[in-house]
């Protein structure tokens, strides 16, 4: 078909406003334009630096168990926050126990993270989801940080292990990350998921009946007196020591822990969640957190949520700390992934399946 | 004058092509981000989604009560079948783009919050693997629907500019 000349400059126009109208899109969409993180490029780096990829699982605190019980509110937290889960009452509580890292078949006895997921169900279908761990402070303050530091402890491909010559500078020069590496080799580490403490690390925003809005952290402390691990001996303890410890322990009566919530003082960082609150607090003891069942990944019915942190209730809402969105957007990406990979029996199961007994 | 379309569809046309426009870029947008943009645009993204839903059924028995003006006689068949088969899966993708991102997010166990406070009820049973489909079908039908309204809109200027054949002003007039 011959096209008329004189309706060539048309063509063009219509053909110029697509594609600026293509062009806007891909700017919007992070495909063209300045380097942006999305939580997708967060979880290829921790995948990264797992070595592997392991279909189904966490790209993060990738072993766990199910743990489930409920949260006896006394009612005071409601002179903070108007959320549900502060009015005297109680409220059903499922969760996952996990230990930091992205290998699901990795030995318990390390020095990472022990955190819990918890998910509390409110009235009228509102939820309170955490992600917690046992350490007051995160390791870095932002998710250019995290890339990095991920991206530092990719494993060497010839020793299988990351290369002190990259993770050093990046320790040089974050001094917050040096601190944090400290804590975590000074610092007793609970010898049980259930004598330690859970900390909010990052701050939120409490918002009370009358609309004042007030920067809390909080802190799960245990009912169990706090014995600690031996770390000189830490990697001689069996495999699942952890997970077994916390199975039997759930068999003997519930677990405990005081929800205590710490209001800022004035001055405090909301911004920056490698940096401690310290000397006095105004301190609220908002109830008790009781779990008093616990099963296997493949038994229970944890593993399929997203503990995202800011799944939250009326009455708090995220700070401006910056690692807030940053893990809501990865943890989304994570789920995305291991959802479409579908789910896979958990290390504990298969050791059981394998014969061992508790 | 040319046959227009119905006040209603017009309206509807209009506000809901600015909607949909938009959501595409906020779901776009979010998901390449890690700063407060993610949370903030997801929290616009769920109820403009409801919206979009809404005048969608509202849109559908508009356009089943009125009839659209006809086609201009000399339009090649080619082109009305393009015209009609395009309209129609605009109409499906309206309509299951926000069913699919709710379906998602109640299968993902997720509460379903149009804003703090108001949460909207499961459409389907908690599976993290019907989740995982419906999150892949709903990202790659939103790139199928960015697609199809690029072409929706070339046609429409095509009309407009290299016709004129009164079709563009039958919805726009
Ligand atoms: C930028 C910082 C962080 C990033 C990128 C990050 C990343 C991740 C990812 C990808 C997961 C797996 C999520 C899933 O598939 O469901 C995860 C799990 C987890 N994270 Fe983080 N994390 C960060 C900071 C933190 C902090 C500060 C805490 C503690 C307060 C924390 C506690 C947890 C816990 C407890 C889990 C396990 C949740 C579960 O069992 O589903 N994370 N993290
Ligand atoms: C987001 C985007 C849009 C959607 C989902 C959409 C959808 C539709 C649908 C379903 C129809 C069929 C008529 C009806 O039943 O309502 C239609 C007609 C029409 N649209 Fe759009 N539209 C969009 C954007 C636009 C834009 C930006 C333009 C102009 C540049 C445009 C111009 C037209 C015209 C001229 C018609 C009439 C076609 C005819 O007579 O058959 N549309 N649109
Ligand atoms: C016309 C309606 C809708 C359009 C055009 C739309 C469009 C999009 C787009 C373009 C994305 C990004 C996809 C990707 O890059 O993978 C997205 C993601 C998403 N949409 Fe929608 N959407 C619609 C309705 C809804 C509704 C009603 C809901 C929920 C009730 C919803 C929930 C979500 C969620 C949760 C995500 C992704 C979050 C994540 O994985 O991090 N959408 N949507």
């Amino acid at each position: 078909m011959a096209v008329p000349i004189r309706i060539l400059p048309r063509l063009a126009l219509i053909a110029a406003l697509l594609a600026a109208l293509a062009l806007i899109f891909a700017w919007v969409g992070g495909w063209i334009g300045r380097g942006r993180i999305s939580g997708a490029a967060v979880a290829d780096v921790l995948q990264a630096a797992n070595g592997k990829v392991y279909p189904g699982f966490r790209r993060a605190h990738a072993k766990g168990l199910c743990v489930s019980g409920h949260f006896d509110a006394n009612g005071a937290g409601a002179v903070l926050s108007r959320a549900a889960l502060f009015q005297r009452g109680s409220y059903p509580v499922i969760g996952r126990a996990s230990t930091g890292g992205g290998d699901p078949i990795s030995a318990d006895g390390r020095p990472v993270f022990h955190a819990l997921g918890l998910r509390f169900a409110l009235p009228q279908g509102e939820e309170w989801r955490m992600a917690i761990d046992h350490t007051p402070i995160f390791v870095v303050s932002n998710p250019a940080d995290f890339v990095a530091l991920q991206q530092a402890s990719i494993p060497d491909p010839k020793t299988g292990k990351p290369d002190p010559a990259k993770i050093g500078p990046f320790v040089a020069s974050h001094p917050e990350t040096a601190a944090f590496l400290a804590y975590m080799k000074t610092a007793p580490l609970p010898s049980s998921f259930a004598n330690g403490p859970y900390y909010s690390i990052n701050a939120f925003r409490f918002l009370d009946a009358a609309g004042t809005s007030r920067a809390v952290r909080w802190q799960f402390e245990p009912e169990a007196p706090f014995t600690e691990l031996d770390k000189a001996t830490l990697d001689k303890r069996p495999k699942d020591f952890l997970f077994d410890e916390l199975l039997a322990r759930v068999k003997q009566g519930p677990i405990r822990w005081r929800m205590i919530l710490v209001v800022a003082n004035p001055g405090d960082r909301t911004d920056n969640a490698t940096i401690r609150w310290t000397g006095p607090h105004r301190q609220i003891d908002a109830g008790t957190l009781v779990l008093d069942a616990a099963t296997t990944e493949a038994a229970g019915n944890c593993r399929d949520y997203n503990y995202d942190p800011l799944i939250l209730p009326k009455g708090v809402a995220a700070s401006d700390d910056p690692l807030l969105p940053a893990r809501s957007a990865a943890y989304a990406a994570s789920f995305r992934r291991r959802a479409l990979e579908g789910p896979k029996p958990d290390a504990i199961t298969l050791d059981y399946q394998q014969g061992k007994t508790l | 004058m040319t046959p227009r379309f119905a006040l209603p569809a017009r309206i509807l046309h209009w506000l809901m092509a600015a909607l949909i426009l938009a959501m595409l870029l906020i779901g776009a947008g979010m998901l390449s981000t890690t700063t407060a943009r993610y949370p903030e645009l997801l929290a616009w993204h769920r109820p403009i989604g409801l919206g979009i839903l809404i005048l969608a059924l509202i849109r559908l028995a508009v356009r089943l009560m009125h009839r659209p003006p006809p086609l201009p006689a000399d339009l090649p068949p080619l082109q009305v079948a393009a015209a009609k088969g395009s309209h129609y899966l605009l109409y499906a993708l309206m309509i299951a783009m926000p069913l699919i991102g709710w379906a998602m997010q109640s299968a993902g166990g997720y509460p379903v919050t149009i804003w703090k406070g108001f949460v909207l009820f499961p459409i389907l049973p908690h599976d993290i693997v019907v989740y995982g489909l419906l999150r892949a079908a709903h990202g790659l039908l939103a790139y199928a629907f960015f697609l199809l309204i690029l072409g929706h809109i070339g046609a429409a200027l095509f009309h407009a500019l290299v016709r004129r054949d009164g079709v563009f002003e039958s919805m726009a007039g």
